[in-house]
């Protein structure tokens, strides 16, 4: 953790994505919209991790995300760590999970079905690696998900 | 407002069924009363399918209602490129309730979404088509005297053949024993097969399809078998007159064992078996149109003890 803290400046207030496979980094920075963020945003790149091998590692100062912001994160890596961070303190710490449903995140792959020919958002229900088309009841594989 | 809409078969219970049932006998004793005086139903048939839409149109003004709407989608503004949910939001300023066929998947369940009248799906591309399976379950619980422990053959396309999907999930609650008869390439999808197995659906597949693999069925249900289904026109070929129905096939049926078909057929089933006492094929698409009035009344709010009490009835 101490060399952790030497790479990358701990925050005072904000969020932190930790565990992120390096080649997902650019991903995540663009669905949580940080383009668009005015506050301080740290990315530490191809870190050494023991477990992973290289990782990176993103936080945002002053920025906490909504559940359904997070939810798109589970969609293309399983296995992020969030922290929540007030006055240098971790106050809270979890796996970013899957929720039960995932709205307006992901295409549905079954060209004939309505989601793919009307102006409306898409409804997936997850069960295990299973996401379930909510209008036409075609499955797709997580591991197979276009993002919309 | 509650959503009375009906999209798919699947969601409703075994009580619920039996519901729908008892008001379907209702109104075969009784198919004319003027129970939906003043109401109008609007059918919307954006892919075109005669048989569904007269039976459809049929069943409302059997009732009383009045029937707005097209046959053809060429005639309206959707291939002008307007969107479904605008068809679906202009068409309910002027109808109590729509029945809908579309050829996009799923398109039941948005209309249902947005719609302020209740939406009945009256097929939505390869996915559901849950007026057809009431019937079928209207059928079969006429001519068995139940739902329950029952023998059901289903024979030929079980891999696209959307009926025959339905009629698994409509049936899980009756404790059915299905036996599937397909060439290998219509075969019953392996995703419908662990269906069965997490819903205690006992089911048996034959490699035959002749007299003594049908002697135990209450009920068999026959399926075109398509041409345009197969990669291979050979394999085709090879297997088109496999899952005929024949009248010599019959020697061994049970006294009490129905055919079904949803119709139209092409060969699947020989032509002398239409005056066997077997055969139930027309009075299943006759059947129809009362499951079809159960179907409407229902979406409208209209319970069993109305439709019991109705004083409209036209003799
Ligand atoms: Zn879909």
């Amino acid at each position: 953790m101490k060399q952790k803290e030497l790479l990358v400046a701990a925050i005072e207030n904000g969020t932190v994505i930790d565990h992120i496979p390096s080649d997902k980094v650019f991903q995540v920075m663009s669905l949580l919209n940080l383009d668009n963020v005015r506050s301080a945003v740290t990315i530490g790149y191809n870190l050494k991790s023991r477990a992973m091998g290289t990782k990176s590692i993103i936080k945002i100062a002053d920025k906490f995300f909504t559940d359904s912001e997070l939810a798109q994160l589970a969609v293309i890596c399983q296995n992020l760590t969030l922290c929540i961070i007030r006055d240098y303190e971790i106050v809270e710490k979890r796996r970013i999970a899957l929720p039960e449903e995932l709205v307006g995140i992901i295409r549905c792959p079954n060209s004939k079905c309505i989601t793919n020919n009307e102006p409306m958002r898409t409804r997936f229900r997850v069960t295990g690696q299973k996401l379930t088309c909510q209008y036409c009841n075609n499955d797709v594989e997580l591991d197979k998900v276009k993002l919309l | 407002m509650e959503n009375r809409s009906l999209v798919t078969i699947a969601e409703h219970s075994r009580e619920k069924l039996e519901h729908l049932i008892q008001m379907a006998s209702e109104f075969e004793k009784f198919p004319n009363r003027k129970l939906l005086d003043g109401r109008v139903v609007a059918t919307l048939f954006f892919e075109p399918s005669t048989r569904t839409r007269l039976s459809f149109e049929t069943a409302a003004s059997r009732l009383g209602a009045r029937v707005i709407g097209f046959a053809d989608p060429k005639v309206t503004s959707g291939t002008k490129g307007e969107t479904l949910k605008d068809t679906i939001m202009m068409v309910s300023n002027y109808a109590d309730i729509i029945v809908m066929r579309h050829y996009l998947e799923g398109a039941a369940r948005y209309a249902s979404e947005v719609s302020p009248v209740p939406i009945i799906n009256a097929g939505d591309g390869a996915n559901q088509h849950p007026s057809q399976t009431m019937l079928d379950l209207y059928s079969i619980w006429k001519t068995q005297g139940t739902l329950d422990n029952l023998q059901i053959y289903l024979v030929g396309d079980l891999k696209y053949g959307r009926t025959v999907h339905s009629l698994l999930t409509a049936m899980r609650h009756f404790h059915p024993t299905f036996h599937f008869i397909a060439p290998q390439e219509l075969a019953m999808p392996e995703t419908w097969k662990q269906y069965c197995r997490d819903n205690n659906i006992d089911f048996v597949e034959h490699q035959d399809f002749n007299e003594d693999t049908i002697a135990g069925a209450d009920i068999l249900y026959m399926t075109r078998v398509q041409k345009e289904r197969f990669a291979d026109i050979s394999e085709y070929e090879r297997v088109k007159d496999r899952y005929l129905l024949k009248l010599d096939m019959l020697a061994k049926a049970k006294e009490n064992m129905k055919i079904l078909h949803p119709l139209p057929r092409v060969n699947e089933i020989e032509y002398s078996i239409d005056d066997e006492p077997h055969a139930y094929y027309f009075e299943q698409a006759r059947n129809g149109l009362f499951a079809r009035e159960a179907l409407i009344c229902d979406a409208l709010g209209i319970t069993l003890d109305d439709i019991r009490n109705d004083k409209t009835i036209i003799l």
